[in-house]
């Protein structure tokens, strides 16, 4: 027995416009003091308004929100008794949101203790999440992670319940995004769709979309950080973040992701950039155990006709390696300006950290704790997994 | 040879495994904490785990004797699909067909360990009546 979730998705030019749809009375948006000052927020508050939606906005999501925010999020939720919460912004505001939505149905949660076997029943709100990037995925999955500020950890959990009930992509809202951060991310839908595909939890619903979206990626990833403005570009890569939220959503993820977490927070590192750098590297590990599926990945996306296991894996580590430096995406651990003294005393904790993410089961090859100490060795390097 | 599960034989052979294993001593080096896995409507295995081996293991005939730090129920059915690597335990929990009483971010962190214990299980010769 197995899910699929899924939140109802509105996508393409004037997406946003649904908002004048909805029925209501009061919209809390959440979202970061960035957003609020470019007016993105504001454009929201006036589709609403159209509907005769009052609203409210929480502007204090910061990079890796804290328990505290969401709880002060909650806090103004409690005394605005919103019927429609809004998740604007990157993973953190959509994440935040997720948070307040179950501890304003349910004061006085901890949020620590939100996971899948507990049943929250939520009924006072619906979610509504809108990213305006085009990576997390989080508006299409029940994943969220909170940083707690007082013990200065990081916790990630989730509940099918927190699926958004509405997902809106609208191109507009990544136009003009820095390059920098459109290939961070854009590398992290790609991750996503790729680990999604090979993950031990893959499933027939979530296979396709994963095959979708990394064709997405390959195709307009690299047009939208040359010309921000590439509408189109923008639309697909929009399009392809959403996708692959949903595939890896419902199947989990992979060795990339359990190693870009540990470097992430170790070295204080952005998680697309950090998790795409472990992509390639993870590939070769699985391919040269004839592990993974990579061979569908490249057959569907293009790259080859042939049906070796093997050498499709190893021509889909390549062309992401290609598409990762079209991108000026860092390709080693030393790119990162990483000391190698910082590095080696650093690697037990590396491979501590990698091991105990909650992504590391679902890898379709497991490394022994030697093997992963030795992939951080290669990955610093920038050196093919020959192993 | 082949043991009835759950049987006081099965759990000495189970024990046995778990201590003979150098994967799961590995994986669960860090491991602190006791478990009991119960049978729904029949027995109970407890198990003190501890730094990679296990301390104590014990057929129970009523699985609520211990107060352990998880608890991880199902019934007969479930737990032979566990047994033969058809469900695999951490889906089994997050789809609520094995019932988990305890710290989740606990198990989630240490899911490597705890397939080495179900590896461990599987290699026990096992009948059901």
């Amino acid at each position: 027995m197995w899910y699929f979730s899924s939140p109802f998705v509105v996508f393409g030019d004037e997406a946003l416009s649904h908002l004048e749809q909805l029925t209501g009375a009061r919209a809390l948006i959440v979202t970061d003091a960035t957003l609020a000052k470019l007016g993105i927020a504001a454009r929201i508050e006036a589709a609403f308004h159209k509907a005769g939606i009052e609203t409210r906005v929480f502007a204090e999501v910061e990079p890796e929100p804290s328990l505290q925010t969401a709880q002060r999020g909650a806090q103004v939720a409690i005394e605005f008794a919103p019927d429609w919460i809004v998740g604007l912004g990157g993973g953190s505001p959509m994440d935040a949101s997720k948070a307040i939505w179950a501890m304003y149905e349910h004061p006085g949660l901890d949020a620590t203790e939100i996971n899948p076997m507990v049943t929250l029943g939520l009924s006072k709100a619906k979610l509504i999440a809108i990213p305006t990037t085009s990576g997390t995925g989080s508006e299409a999955t029940w994943a969220l992670v909170l940083t707690d500020a007082e013990e200065k950890r990081k916790f990630s959990t989730g509940s099918r319940e927190l699926v958004p009930t509405l997902a809106i992509i609208d191109p507009t809202l990544t136009q003009g995004l820095p390059a920098r951060i459109t290939a961070d991310t854009g590398l992290d839908a790609l991750t996503h769709a790729i680990e999604g595909y090979v993950a031990t939890w893959h499933n027939d619903f979530s296979d396709g979309l994963c095959l979708k979206a990394t064709q997405l990626v390959f195709d307009y990833l690299a047009r939208a950080v040359r010309d921000g403005n590439d509408l189109e570009a923008r639309e697909h890569m929009g399009n392809a973040a959403t996708i692959a939220g949903l595939g890896f959503g419902n199947a989990n993820l992979g060795l990339a992701h359990a190693m870009g977490h540990s470097f992430g927070s170790l070295f204080k590192q952005p998680h697309g950039r950090a998790v795409a750098l472990y992509l390639p590297y993870t590939i070769d590990f699985t391919t040269n155990a004839v592990m993974g599926r990579y061979a569908d990945i490249a057959r569907f996306v293009g790259f080859t006709d042939g049906r070796d296991e093997a050498e499709g894996g190893r021509l889909l580590a390549e062309k992401v390696r290609e598409l990762a430096r079209a991108v000026q995406q860092p390709m080693r651990i030393a790119d990162f300006g990483i000391d190698r003294a910082d590095f080696r005393e650093m690697l037990p904790k590396l491979v501590e950290y990698a091991e105990q993410d909650t992504q590391f089961f679902t890898a379709p090859r497991i490394p022994e704790s030697e093997e992963l100490a030795q992939m951080f060795e290669y990955v610093y390097e920038g050196k093919p997994i020959d192993f | 040879m082949s043991y009835k599960f759950p049987s006081p034989e099965w759990v000495e052979s189970f024990y046995e495994q778990i201590n003979g294993s150098d994967a799961y001593a590995n994986a669960a080096k860090t491991w602190e904490g006791d478990i009991t896995l119960v049978i729904e409507g029949s027995a109970g295995i407890y198990l003190d785990l501890w730094h990679g081996k296990c301390r104590a293991a014990e057929f129970m005939a009523d699985p609520d004797a211990k107060s352990p730090e998880f608890k991880i129920t199902a019934d007969m059915e479930k737990w032979k699909k566990v047994l033969a690597g058809k469900l695999d335990p951490v889906q089994g929990m997050v789809t609520r067909q094995i019932k988990l009483d305890g710290n989740l971010v606990k198990i989630m962190k240490n899911v490597k360990a705890a397939q080495e214990l179900v590896r461990c299980a599987t290699r026990v010769p096992t009948v059901y009546e």
